[in-house]
């Protein structure tokens, strides 16, 4: 069959498999496939966008990757991106039938990205911009050195995770630094003026006790206000591109555009098993519905089993999300008589709840929600943990099972770390804290990527953790690693 | 109005981004090998491979460094085929040493990248700056290295070295010469071939004494230095050079000639008395090798533990094999626990001053790599 051809069936069944998709309810982005060859793809998947720019990490990902395609080991059908259009690109000699799962999968994925809470705020021309900060990148490269920038965007990145996805959720208050203290001091002056005037009453001396607190209050008010940042801020490269006093324009630009693109890949992180599941459910119900020969049929089982297949030591979100979506529709569909009664849950909405559910929960909440007794157990959900050498099982309980793995994904499974102080010792140091949950980070990295900071902040770095249930500061001077507890 | 779409085939054959990032980390790599060769040179899977092998390198100083949780402390989330219980047995990590590599990111943890590097690959980083010092010609020449030059113009050979460019101009020149211009037909008389000649670059010969202590002090660590340190300079010898001759001389009381098989692999046992070997080397080179015909490099490894009473002797030979030889090189393995400080004969050995003659303390194994690079520095003129 020549490419020609190709296309032509591949354009038809997309047309057929886009329809019923809408007819299901799904709500897409209008469609850009793109069939492309196999280290295409695996570049896409390195970079995680066609157009994001080069950096020798994203070659040791492409390599590895490639690698595992190499010896058949693992393969990429596809990749979708979150864009509008959504572009999706389709492995070149993938058969029809198995583009035709991959298309269905990918709607899914659009219908998502299109839908989900998470994604109201990514910037929807990614690929383009990536493609202009790439652009920058090289410039600065002949401009300024390849081996200096590329020294700069690995301290960059060792610290990309250090965002705040949900800045703009939190409380606005006026700036506590900024706040001049009128309206507080006003009346605090009145107050101390009232207490003066007011002589001769039986409560003198008990509304001087009360000024007496308010003054200390102030004091301490005022000792609050000197603070910077005024809150603990959790977004380091912000931070750090705002404040740091050494960095040249270029090199803000750097830290500005990792950030983004950080920011712009978050909700894809901590959606990870919900979208997976999403597109795995659609991909399963669109090809039950379109007609399939009988190779094909064999071809899509063969196919659809491999990507829900279990693993010991992860867990797969293809079929951890599949089966949460399809026991949520099975509990709405058919509520118990206690559901009926005390939710005055109707029959039959399951459905509806299904696309509710994609539409306002991520993976944290998804799982807390909705990953009940029934499903630990008929999954078999376990917790391991090293002991000495072994990899044991150690919890089987459903309750502890699902909290754990709830926790272990929050702030996407990175510690959480923020800034409490950009002016530490007076001297302009820069104080983090490791906001501690019980588990441990690993020293070894710790040690290494703390001179990572320094190089951004270019002055003395702090970390604030906790070591064998003890508080412990690590410091880097530029020199050496100091630590003591605290 | 949504729903539509495009299906489109573009050509990528230009999109190289992918590769080119990916050889910047294979640069990476490279420089982090260079970095690592002191503990690399001394690795117990390179010494007793038959040298195709390829082997792994974990290479720390290209980890991504973030911060992380400390993946041993944690409990990660896995699922079970309906049976499992509370303390099934997963995996079991591997021990620490053994060399294994994980297998294809199934297990937890942090996984740390992994260079694969054949032996000779990593013998052309090791041998890098590497060379004979004091190399000297000598009269009897059997140390030759072949090359073929193609450095002369014929007008018979062999079609397809034809030189096109003179066959051309012959051809040009012949028509001019009868008052024509251009090109028309080439004859059987205007064609030139390109013809070879055998060059013989004669190079100075060269045999090395292969000295080693297998006395029963000498501990499984101290043998193993020992052979790292010669596996190397074997390797190296006959890499670079094509006719070096190596004898190999172990000795504990008494000293003799061995195969290179016996000498990596047979231990003994007793006391040491390190003068025997230097006889037998001053001998070897009276009998066999003429100072005035080869040059002459002794190598000697020991643990220093010698007969007190024999380390004059030992001076006094020494001095008379640096007479004969171009380099004499000593090396004392100290064990990393106990031992510190110079052995009776080293002391005895600084009394030396001839720079010919050069003494390193190997300390573990991570020493082996700079021995070999003060032995076998490159003079100048090389």
């Amino acid at each position: 069959m020549d490419t020609r051809e190709e296309l032509r069936l591949l354009s038809e069944a997309i047309e057929k498999i886009i329809a019923k998709a809408r007819e299901l309810g799904l709500d897409l982005y209008d469609m850009y496939f793109e069939i492309c060859p196999a280290d295409i793809i695996y570049t896409f998947g390195a970079y995680g966008m066609p157009t994001r720019f080069s950096h020798w990490t994203f070659g040791k990902a492409y390599h590895k990757m490639k690698t595992f395609y190499d010896y058949n080991l693992s393969k990429i059908y596809e990749l979708v991106i979150n864009s509008n259009p959504c572009y999706a690109f389709l492995l070149e000699g993938n058969s029809l039938i198995q583009n035709k799962l991959v298309t269905a999968h990918v709607l899914g994925h659009s219908d998502f990205f299109k839908n989900n809470l998470y994604f109201k705020r990514t910037a929807k021309n990614m690929v383009e911009s990536m493609a202009s900060a790439a652009q920058r990148f090289r410039g600065y490269e002949q401009k300024y050195g390849r081996n200096k920038v590329e020294a700069f965007l690995d301290a960059v990145i060792s610290t990309q995770e250090h965002v705040d996805s949900y800045s703009w959720m939190r409380t606005q208050e006026p700036e506590e630094g900024k706040r001049t203290g009128k309206k507080s001091s006003w009346t605090k002056k009145n107050c101390l003026i009232n207490g003066e005037e007011q002589k001769e009453t039986p409560y003198d001396d008990l509304w001087k006790l009360d000024n007496l607190q308010e003054n200390q209050a102030e004091e301490k008010q005022k000792e609050k206000d000197k603070k910077f940042p005024p809150k603990p801020q959790k977004d380091l490269l912000l931070f750090i591109m705002e404040h740091a006093r050494d960095l040249e324009d270029w090199q803000r630009d750097i830290i500005s555009v990792v950030r983004q693109e950080m920011l712009y890949f978050w909700p894809q992180m901590e959606t990870k098993i919900m979208n997976e599941g999403w597109a795995t459910y659609w991909h399963l119900r669109i090809m039950r519905e379109i007609e399939l020969v009988e190779d094909e049929a064999i071809e899509f089982a063969k196919m659809h089993a491999g990507v829900i297949q279990p693993s010991c030591f992860h867990l797969n979100p293809y079929y951890l999300g599949l089966k949460i979506f399809e026991d949520i529709e099975k509990r709405w569909n058919q509520p118990t008589v206690e559901e009926k009664k005390k939710y005055k849950r109707l029959e039959g909405e399951g459905r509806k709840k299904i696309f509710e559910v994609r539409e306002l929960e991520n993976d944290t909440s998804f799982l807390r929600n909705y990953l009940t007794k029934e499903l630990v157990e008929e999954l078999d959900l376990y917790l391991y943990k090293k002991e000495k050498d072994k990899w044991k099982i150690v919890e089987k309980d459903w309750a502890k099972v699902r909290d754990e793995i709830v926790a272990g994904m929050t702030n996407c499974g990175y510690p959480y770390i923020v800034v409490e102080d950009g002016d530490f010792n007076k001297r302009g140091e820069l104080y983090l804290r490791h906001c501690y949950e019980g588990i441990n980070l690993d020293i070894y990295y710790l040690e290494k990527t703390l001179p990572c900071v320094y190089q951004l902040w270019g002055r003395t770095v702090h970390l604030e953790t906790v070591l064998d249930e003890r508080k412990i500061l690590f410091t880097f001077n530029g020199e050496r690693i100091i630590k003591r507890f605290i | 109005m949504d729903g539509h779409y495009v299906v489109t085939r573009e050509d990528w054959s230009l999109h190289r981004k992918g590769e080119i990032d990916r050889q910047r980390h294979q640069e990476k790599i490279k420089e982090a090998l260079k970095k690592n060769l002191p503990d690399l040179v001394s690795e117990e899977s390179i010494i007793t491979s038959d040298g195709q092998k390829v082997i792994k390198v974990p290479i720390r100083t290209l980890d991504e460094y973030h911060f992380y949780y400390d993946q041993g402390k944690k409990t990660h989330a896995g699922q079970g085929d309906g049976k499992s219980k509370v303390g099934d047995v997963l995996a079991h990590e591997p021990n620490a040493g053994s060399g294994q590599g994980k297998g294809a990111g199934e297990e937890p943890g942090l996984d740390y990248y992994e260079a694969e590097i054949t032996v000779d690959e990593l013998a052309e980083m090791v041998f890098e700056d590497l060379g004979l010092p004091n190399l000297k010609p000598k009269k009897k020449a059997e140390l030759t290295s072949e090359a073929v030059e193609f450095k002369d113009i014929r007008k018979k050979g062999i079609s397809s070295n034809i030189d096109r460019k003179r066959t051309v101009l012959e051809a040009i020149k012949r028509r001019a010469l009868s008052g024509q211009d251009g090109l028309t037909k080439i004859t059987p008389d205007d064609l030139r071939f390109k013809t070879w000649e055998v060059t013989y670059k004669q190079e100075s010969n060269a045999v090395v004494l292969a000295m080693m202590d297998t006395s029963g002090s000498m501990g499984a660590y101290e043998k193993y230095i020992a052979r790292s340190f010669f596996f190397w300079m074997v390797r190296f010898l006959r890499t670079r050079y094509q006719n070096v001759q190596i004898v190999f001389l172990a000795h504990h009381v008494t000293a003799k000639e061995t195969s290179e098989e016996e000498f990596f692999t047979k231990g003994a046992g007793g006391g040491t008395r390190c003068s025997s070997v230097y006889k037998l080397a001053l001998e070897i080179i009276k009998n066999r090798f003429n100072p005035q015909d080869y040059n002459l490099y002794a190598f000697h490894f020991s643990d220093g533990e010698n007969l007190f009473t024999d380390n004059e002797l030992c001076l006094e030979l020494i001095k008379e094999l640096l007479k004969q030889c171009n380099l004499v090189g000593y090396g004392e393995i100290k064990s990393p626990f106990y031992g510190y400080g110079d052995s009776t004969l080293r002391l005895t050995f600084k009394k030396l001053t001839d720079p010919r003659f050069i003494a390193v303390i190997i300390k573990d194994k991570s020493y082996v790599y700079p021995a070999l690079k003060k032995f076998f520095a490159q003079t100048q003129g090389q």
